[in-house]
């Protein structure tokens, strides 16, 4: 592992689109024999809750904020054009007619391929977000200080 | 240009040619030919980066009126 290429990506915006393009150049990247790390943070960490289930935040303030900002693959909106969810629907029907993976299949392709998935700890704080709020592809939990080491020895890094 | 094993990719566009070839360059064995058929235009120059990146042979590049059948030898 040591000598391989690393992609370091930040995920911080929480729309479809956005998503997309990570988990694309995430699954290419790995194909590619890199190393790759994807951090969510704010926004971001809407792209790895999970669908189903309750989030349990505690506090009435954090409790409205995840009913309002509930996230997971399914409800997240286009960056433009979402038109209350038209957009959204029409950019996955036109993604099924190139046979397009959707990004539940491209997160699971990452993984499949030793994509690391680490969800901020701080934001998680903030928003009032228990670790059983992500998926089980999201293998853990860390800081800015590990984002940091991890892109100070990656030949690439991006913040999307 | 003969190949050991084909990999069909029509109709697929990014990442999954690529995305494909890796999975499929598994089953070959080193020097062995494997022949991936595209028609997303993009795989002339996405071939060539992900050989470039993985150490694997581009051989070489045929369009043939835009089926574009790409040959890469494993390492």
């Amino acid at each position: 592992m040591g000598d391989k290429d690393k992609l370091t990506m930040v995920v911080f915006s929480g729309e479809l689109d956005r998503a997309l393009a990570a988990f694309i150049l995430a699954t290419t990247a790995a194909s590619m024999d890199m190393q790759v790390t994807i951090f969510f943070t704010f926004w971001g960490l809407n792209v790895v809750k999970k669908n189903e289930g309750a989030i349990k935040s505690k506090g009435w303030m954090r409790k409205m904020f995840n009913r309002m900002n509930r996230g997971g693959t399914k409800r997240l909106a286009l960056s433009h054009f979402h038109m209350l969810g038209l957009g959204e629907v029409m950019i996955k029907k036109l993604m099924k007619e190139i046979k397009h993976p959707t990004l539940d299949e491209l997160i699971k392709m990452s993984h499949d391929m030793g994509v690391k998935l680490v969800a901020c700890t701080t934001s998680c704080g903030l928003m009032g977000l228990p670790e059983d709020s992500f998926r089980p592809e999201v293998e853990s939990l860390a800081g800015a200080a590990y984002f940091l080491d991890e892109a100070r020895t990656s030949k690439i890094t991006l913040f999307i | 240009m003969k190949a050991d094993q084909t990999l069909d990719c029509i109709g697929l566009y990014c990442p999954m040619p690529i995305y494909k070839t890796a999975q499929k360059i598994k089953e070959l064995k080193s020097g062995q030919v494997l022949e991936i058929i595209a028609d997303d235009k993009g795989i002339k120059k996405d071939m060539p980066a992900w050989c470039n990146s993985t150490g694997n042979e581009c051989l070489g590049i045929e369009d043939k009126d835009g089926e574009i059948h790409t040959y890469v030898k494993k390492k």
